[in-house]
Formats: structure tokens, sequence, C-alpha cells
């Protein structure tokens, strides 16, 4: 079934190829690639039913050789939670460009085209299980979206494009440095078959490269210019879609490969997620317009979420990955309604806004229907997330989650100010009382969005239950029983029953030396694979 | 008696289809009307490279085992004949790229015939394989290249860029003479092979020799601080002439640079590859910095080319095999999107009738959809971006470098990456990001040209760039073996 993962990154760049070059009037080009983005969402669901999530581990895998002599391959497939976050993907992707078709765009080919490729890169970024083929799909992000925001975007848009793109380049041909050293060490650019690495100066260069991309405080500074000066589509791609490659990255690479620099680094890391919580929750409640509120909303979103990861255990990383399918359908919906109401006054001052919900029911239904799922209302997905993600990182020390569940507080304070500086107080000077309500088609984009959010709220454990191998710590002790005390393991792979000797010592060994993780490699298939090295957590042996 | 060598006239093929191209093309000047002086001599030229391309190709199929001949004076074996089909690429696609370009009707044989002639002397260089013909192929090829730079003399500064590049290249070769002396002197030998071990290895008189074989090559690469001549001769020179410089020339230094570093001086390699590593750097760091404030784009990719010298020079500092098979396999990627770039510069130049910058440039890739395209993928593939071979070529030099231990040659050279992404995404930036309202092009009456040939050459450039990306293992699998020539 391995080629269903290929369709779903080869269709949308065969597809951005077609609309560029088909030979239909301009006007049908829109309509073919969103037709053509409905078409990914099919593919996706024909991947989520043929994913085993009984199993667990690497699915819908296939392999073919790139160059062998560094044993570099295209090779692609599924974890649970790539899953869940390709799924993401295809969603917003089809919602930006449906949203798009309705808000009409310039030079539709292009436009169009790049929408299609950047949805390429992303689903392989999603996908890619080795290293230098994930660093291309990494890369090949970077060029449509270099020109969605420097030709779409508004009046300084030259300017923000210029800093998106040092910030993210900075961080990612560091990262080229890390790719090179961490392959060449390990002898193969395979996520798979690679093992674990110690060094500190090679998980640095990823880790600054999904800081920048995530944002992460400091490394924001690109943010607010990028999320403002876009077409709003392009915002809700770039904060609800491109920060999870970062996510993705943190959890595929920098905390999968690198179990004791994230030990070492844990501290450091969660200060800078905490500070981005607090530091872009306050800058979201002084935000003067629509868009600055949502921009530094995902700053702070993107700091809780950093927190869950490195939790590094169960909770922390379920937690992670259902916020960040949550943040991102909820940045997502929260841009494109942005747009909608833009393109009603010709402005996102809040300051001009008001009184928007008289005569606007469906407006009105939406924003605080998500306004009200992002400030984590109980019963809502966001509220499970951040639990999740709080009762992860409480593991590591209450203050986390003392900080973490103050800046949450936060979270209501600015989106409720958001909602009413919209929707409520009196009909603000930019607001035409003539204006309409959202059309059909703006809803037929929006509402899917909502209605998803709604759907998760009934069934968080869809994505919770279902990311990693079933219960990694709890399979792990049971498979092991000599093994006792608390584990923090990713399990991204099932263990072959042919290491379990191998494990079991090792463990033992590293009880009793007091080391605080191990690795064990072991012969699969009479290939040679690397079982993911075991951590424990500090203060548990 | 004279002692007369054995002469292996297969391996010198591709020189004598290419000096054979440039006799004919030479008596189309004298003997053909004036109407048909053009075509032809294009034509023949064209099928020289064709021919030398081909011969090439023979030649690395049946050079498995490569050895000296004409008494030692020329390699045969695959790493000569590898360079020899990227240099015969290069010049076929410049004649292509030529052929639209103004000139005055009584030169253009003789254009034909330099070009061919500088292709031939490329291509004997390539395989020296002792200091005399290292320097008879370079005086060979480089004074067709002065000639060249300077055969329009309608343009402004075509002559200013002959002068110059002959001063300073004359210069270079100079010192390259110099140094090949010494090393003779302290050693007795001129063949590469055998001067390696003839004489002490902390010799002063060969290590002064070999640096000044290096300063001489380093001309010739425009590496930095080298290159005092490059921008100028970059940008005065007829466009298609610079294209075919900035490839071909680059390719056949570093790739002699190469050969003879590892062959004539092993015993030196604790020096030579310190050496190469700062002139890399500097190359680097000149190149980058002083692209940044260009807004001529000639004399901006000219100081790419420096850096990309800089670039180069990395896996030939790395002195292993990965490195020699990243060095050959980042030429091909590298000359292609060389090539096209200046082409597309040709283009737009042709276009306007005045030199292309920056300023200019605003809006062409909305006008010219395929030539904005083709000058978009050539950036990126410049910058070491995915999907093109550049990004490829750039991962293997690096890997090299790693390979090696130099994790610190790898951090300045993705530092240089990151710098020299800001006027490569300038130039893009300027063709779809300006409005095209700023631009006041020069009247020159009519549409432009339906360029078909440079269409073709810059079509032909981009299979190769975005090809090299996805085809690398049989690529590399060429560069392999061909690196398995020399003794690494």
């Amino acid at each position: 079934m391995g080629w269903l993962t290929t369709v779903l990154i080869v269709l949308p760049l065969a597809g951005g190829l077609a609309v560029w070059l088909a030979p239909v009037r301009r006007t049908w080009i829109g309509p073919l690639a969103f037709l053509i983005s409905l078409v990914e969402i099919g593919f996706w669901v024909d991947a989520l039913d043929d994913f085993d999530f009984g199993q667990g581990g690497l699915q819908l895998e296939q392999r073919h050789e790139w160059f062998s002599d560094l044993n570099v391959s295209y090779h692609v497939g599924f974890y649970g939670f790539s899953l869940w976050l390709t799924g993401l993907a295809v969603v917003v992707m089809a919602a930006a460009i449906g949203y798009a078709v309705i808000a009409g765009r310039e030079r539709p080919r292009a436009y169009y085209g790049l929408m299609l490729v950047l949805t390429g890169a992303v689903v392989g970024v999603f996908t890619a299980q080795d290293l230098l083929a994930w660093y291309v799909f990494w890369e090949a992000m970077l060029i449509p979206l270099y020109v969605l925001v420097g030709v779409w975007g508004g009046a300084g848009r030259v300017g923000a494009t210029l800093k998106f793109v040092i910030y993210t380049m900075a961080g990612s041909l560091l990262m080229l440095a890390s790719v090179i050293a961490f392959g060449l060490s390990q002898g193969t650019f395979d996520l798979v078959d690679s093992g674990s690495s110690a060094s500190t100066w090679v998980f640095l260069g990823f880790v600054v490269a999904f800081a920048v991309k995530a944002p992460l405080f400091p490394f924001h500074g690109w943010l607010p210019d990028a999320y403002r000066e876009s077409s709003p589509e392009v915002s809700a791609v770039l904060s609800g879609l491109i920060s999870k490659t970062a996510v993705y990255g943190f959890l595929r690479i920098a905390i999968a490969k690198f179990p004791e620099p994230v030990d070492d680094f844990r501290v450091p890391i969660l200060v800078l997620a905490t500070i981005g919580l607090v530091y872009g929750s306050l800058l979201a409640f002084r935000a003067p317009d629509f868009r600055g509120v949502v921009a530094y909303s995902s700053l702070a979103q993107m700091g809780l979420i950093t927190l869950g990861l490195f939790a590094a255990n169960d909770l922390g990383f379920n937690g992670a990955v259902l916020q960040s399918v949550n943040h991102g359908l909820v940045s997502a919906a929260l841009f494109l309604t942005a747009g909608a109401v833009e393109r009603r006054t010709a402005t996102g001052e809040l300051k001009l806004l008001g009184g928007m919900a008289r005569g606007r029911p469906a407006l009105a239904t939406l924003l605080l229907a998500t306004g009200v799922i992002a400030l984590a209302v109980p019963l809502s997905s966001a509220f499970v997330g951040e639990f999740a993600i709080l009762a992860g990182v409480f593991q590591q020390g209450w203050l986390w989650a003392v900080i973490g569940a103050a800046a949450i507080v936060l979270a209501a304070m600015y989106m409720l100010r958001l909602i009413s500086a919209v929707l409520h107080q009196d009909v603000g000077p930019a607001v035409d009382p003539r204006s309409p309500d959202l059309t059909g088609a703006e809803l037929g984009v929006l509402a899917p969005l909502v209605l998803l959010l709604v759907g998760l709220s009934i069934w968080p454990a869809l994505i919770t239950d279902r990311s990693f191998a079933p219960r990694p710590s709890q399979a792990v002790e049971t498979q092991f029983e000599s093994f006792r005390g608390s584990v923090s393991y990713l399990a991204l792979r099932e263990l072959p029953a042919a290491c379990r000797a191998q494990v079991e010592a090792q463990a033992a060994r590293a009880q009793a030396t007091g080391d605080s993780s191990f690795g064990v490699d072991c012969l699969l298939d009479g290939r040679r694979t690397s079982v993911s090295t075991f951590t424990f957590t500090k203060g548990s042996k | 008696m004279i002692h007369r060598p054995s002469v292996d006239w297969f391996a010198l093929a591709p020189v004598f289809a290419l000096l054979g191209a440039s006799g004919v093309a030479l008596l189309a000047a004298v003997l053909m009307p004036v109407r048909t002086r053009k075509p032809f001599a294009a034509s023949v030229t064209a099928l020289g490279y064709v021919g030398a391309g081909v011969a090439a190709g023979l030649l690395y199929w049946k050079s498995a085992d490569g050895h000296p001949v004409v008494s030692d004076a020329f390699m045969r074996d695959r790493w000569t004949a590898l360079a020899t089909i990227v240099i015969a690429g290069t010049g076929f696609l410049a004649v292509l790229v030529s052929y639209a370009q103004r000139a005055r009707a009584e030169h253009v044989a003789e254009y034909y015939a330099l070009l061919a002639a500088a292709g031939s002397g490329m291509a004997f260089f390539v395989g020296a394989a002792n200091l005399m013909t290292l320097f008879l192929a370079l005086e060979w090829f480089s004074i067709c290249l002065y000639i060249l730079c300077a055969i329009d003399i309608d343009l402004e500064g075509s002559l200013e860029a002959g002068l110059k590049y002959l001063i300073v290249g004359a210069f270079g070769s100079a010192v390259l003479l110099f140094g090949s002396a010494l090393v003779y002197g302290a050693t007795n030998e001129l063949a590469f092979d055998r001067i390696a071990g003839a004489a002490d290895s902390g010799d002063v008189l060969l290590v002064v020799g070999l640096a000044m074989i290096l300063a001489g090559l380093a001309f010739k690469a425009s590496a930095a601080p080298f290159h005092m001549w490059t921008p100028d001769a970059y940008e005065g020179a007829p466009t298609p002439v610079t294209a075919f410089m900035a490839a071909a020339t680059k390719t056949a230094a570093l790739v002699v640079t190469l050969r003879i570093l590892t062959t004539a001086f092993p015993d030196q390699s604790d020096l030579w590859t310190v050496a190469v590593a700062a002139i890399a750097c500097v190359s680097l760091a000149v190149g980058n910095l002083a692209a940044l404030v260009q807004r001529n784009v000639k004399r901006l990719l000219a100081y790419s080319s420096v850096s990309h010298a800089g670039f180069m020079l990395i896996p030939i500092a790395a002195n292993n095999a990965l490195g020699a098979r990243a060095l050959l396999f980042y030429l091909i990627p590298y000359s292609a999107m060389s090539l096209g770039a200046f082409a597309v510069v040709a283009a737009r130049e042709r276009e306007l009738g005045a030199p292309v910058t920056l300023d200019n440039l605003a809006g062409f890739g909305w006008e010219r959809p395929f030539l904005g395209v083709s000058m978009w993928v050539f950036m990126l593939g410049f910058a070491g971006l995915p999907l093109t071979g550049g990004f490829v070529g750039k991962f293997y030099a690096f890997s090299a470098a790693y390979d090696r231990g130099w994790t610190w040659l790898v951090v300045v050279g993705v530092v240089a990456t990151a710098v020299s992404l800001y006027y490569y995404l300038g130039v893009i930036r300027a063709m779809y990001l300006s409005a095209p309202a700023e631009l006041r092009p020069v009247s020159v009456g009519g549409s432009p040209p339906r360029e078909v040939l440079l269409g073709a050459a810059v079509l032909g450039c981009l299979a190769v760039t975005v090809g090299s990306f996805f085809a690398v293992q049989p690529l590399i699998d060429l560069a392999k073996d061909a690196a398995k020539s020399l003794p690494l």
C-alpha cells in the first residue's frame, strides 16, 4: 500500500504543474486546484482506512534507492501521528485554496500551482523517513512560500518575505550541517535504520531550525510581519500548517534521535517554551488588529505544544499531537475569518471594527464557536489537548504546569477580547451595516473546519489513542518484566522480539550503573536495525 | 633520426574534433559568402562539440584503466573523459546561445573558430599529464578566451574586458610557469606522477613551486584572492562568451587542480589541503559579500562564480575519494546553471539593448514565463535549494569535508550559502516581485526576437539542472568511476 503515500505527495505536485500548464480558461484554474485538493483529501481518507492503528509503527511504507554510496533513499511512510498531521495538512490546504477561489487571486495559474506544490512539500515533510529526503521537502516548502508571501501579500510584503526567508534559511542551512553530520556518522540517512546520537551540536542544529519554523521565543521575529502581510489563506497555512512541520521535526528527529541531548536541554527548552507561551499571550492581548491577535496566539500555542513535546512522556506527546491538530484548525479558521472580515471592512484594526454580530449570524456563530474552542473551555478538544500537555509537563516539575495553566487564562482574555471587539460593542466606523453575512461559499470553506473541531471535541481519543504505537510505556514495561521504573520511550517502531533479551540485559546494566539511558542495536530481517534509545525519566530510578 | 613517440590518436580525438572544427570555421571566414558564414561556422562548431562529446563518451567507456599516452604527456582516463564531456556539452550549448547574438558579420566565423579552439584547448588541458602540456594547454585556451572577450568591438567594455583578462590572465600564466620551473628545478621531473616522491616533501623549492602552481590555477578558476579580473571580464565580454567562460573554464581549472595536487604532490597534502581550504574560505567570503551589493546581473553572477569556486574547492581540500566524486558531480549541474543563467541574461539584454540590472529585470518573470521560471530554477540551484542538482552538489561537497573531519569547513560553507541566498533570491525578487512599472526599456523596435536556439539551450540547462537532482545515482556512478583514475 506504500504507493498511497507517494500518491499523496506526488498528486499535488503534479497538480501544481497541471494547473500551471493546463489549457483551460483562467476562471477555471481555481476550481480545478480546489478539486485536486479535494481528491487529495480523498486519498488521505483512504490512507486512514488502510492504516492499522492496532499495530502501530511505520506503515504504508515505500522505499526507493536515491543514491547508494551515502545510503540515501526515497523512503516514505506513516506513523499514527504523521497520519493526523497529514490530515491536518490536506484539510487546511483545501480550505485555503477554497478561500482563495472565493476571494479571487491575480495570476491564478502561478498562485494555485504554488499552493498545490506547497501541499505536496508539506505532506512530504510529514511522511519522509529518510533524513535527506525529509530535508529536501522541508526546503521545498520555502520556495512556494517565498513567492506566495512576496507576490500576493499586502503592502509591506517584500520586507516581510525577506525577514521570513532569512530567518528560516539561517535555521535550515545550519540544520543541513547537522543532517550531514548525523547521516554520515550513522552511515545511513534512513531515519528508521539509523540509531540515536549523543552529539549536542548536531542536536542544536536541528532544534534551532525547528525553533525558527515553529516559532519559539526568541526566534519569532519574522512572525508578526509574515502573518500580517500575507493573504489570509497563506497566513492560515503558515500558522496552521507550516508551524506543525516544526512539531513533527521535534518529535521525529530531535526527540527520537537525540535522547541524551534532549535530557540535557530539557530545562532550557521548557523555559523558552514557557516564556513564549506567556509572552505570546500577553502580546495577543495587546495586539491592535485581528490578525495580530491570531499571530501572537500562535506563538503562545506553539510554546504550549513544545511544553508537551519536551515533557517527553505519553501524556505530553499525545497532548502535543492533539493540540497541533486543534491549533492548526483553529488558526486556519481564524485567519480565514479575519480575511472574510477584512473583505467586508477593508481593515483588521480592532478599533475600527465592532458590532458585526448584528445581522450576521453565521459570522458571529462561527467566530464565537472557534474562539470558544480556542480558549479551551472544558469539553472542547483544545481543553483535552492542553490538559494532557499540562499533566504531562507536570511530571517534569509542577512549576511548568502552573505557569502553563496561568497562561491559558490569558488565552481566554485575548480570545474574548477579540470576539467582543469584532462582534459586539458599538458598530465600528469601518463596518458598513449593509455589508453581508458570510456567503454560502465562505461558509462552505469555514464550516467544515469548525465542524472538525467540534467532532474532535466530542471524540479527542480519536487522535490521542491513535498517534503512537499502543501505549508506549506500558508496552515496554509489559514486554520486559525485569525492567521496572518509569520509562519515556517514543514507540516509533514495534520492538522486535529478537531484541528482547538484549534490551533486558541492557536495561539491567543501565539500572545497575545508574546510566540515564541505553540503546540497543540488533539485526532484523538480516538488516541492521537500531531500536530506539530508552531513557529513564529523571529521578525515577 | 628523431625519436617519434607513438600517438594514441583516439585519446586525442576530442581535441582534434574541435581543432578540426575550428580550422573549417576559419576557412569559412575566408571562403564563404558573408550571408552563409554564420550558419556554416556555427553548425561546424556545434558539430565539433558534438563530436568531441561523443569521442569523450567513447573514451570514457574504453578507458577503465587510466594510463598516460603520447610520451606520457597526456592522460587517457575517465577523469579526463568525463571532464571533456562536461566541457563539450557546455560548448555546444554556448554555440546555441551565441547564435542570435548581434555581432559584426566580418568576425562571425572567427568567433566560432575561436570558440571551438578554446574548447579544444580545454579538452587538452584536462588531460595534461606533465607540466609542459599543462602550460601549453593553459595558454592555448586562454589566448582564445582573451580574444573572445574582446571580439565585439561595438560593445562597450568588451575591449576593456579582453585587455584586463589578458593582463591578469597572463600574469596568472606566468606564475604557473614560474612555479612549474621551480618544481622542475627541485625534482628534475615534468610528469606529474614522477614529481611525487622525487624530492624531499619539505623541499623549499618544491613547496614554493607548488604554491605558485596552485595560485596560477586559482587565477583560472577565479578563486579569491585571484579573482580580480572576473567581474570586469564577465561584465564586459559578450554574454555568450561569459556563459562559456564561467562554466567551461572553471570546470577545466578545477578538474586539473585536483589532478595535479593529488598526483604530483601527495606528500605535501598536509600543506595544500589547508591552503585550498583557506582559498575556499576567502572565495566564499569575498564572492558572497561582494555579490550582495551588485546591481548589474552579470557582475552579480561573476561574484557568484567566485563564491562557487570556493564551494568547489571544498571537496578538493577534502582530498578524499568522496571529494573527487563530489567535485565532478557538482560541475555538471553547476555548468548547466551557470550557462543557463547567462543565457537568460543574454535574452534580456537583446530585448532591452542595454546591460541587465536588477532594476530592469523587473517583471521579466511574468513577461517571459519560460525564461523566468528557468532563471528561477538556476538561482535556486546556485543557492543549493532542493529540486536542483545544486543541492546534491553542495550536499556532496559538504559531506566530503565532513568525511575528512573538517566540520568547520562545512559550517563555513553553510553560512556562505545562507548569505548567498540574499542575492540569488534578490534576482527572483527583481523578476517577480518588483513592479514592471519601474521599468523604462530602451526602444529597439519590434517585439523581442523569437530565439528558438537560445530557448533550446536554456531548456537543456534546465533539464540538466533538475535532472541531476533526480538522477543522482547514475551521475555519481560516472563520477565515482572517473575519480578512480586519481590516486586517492
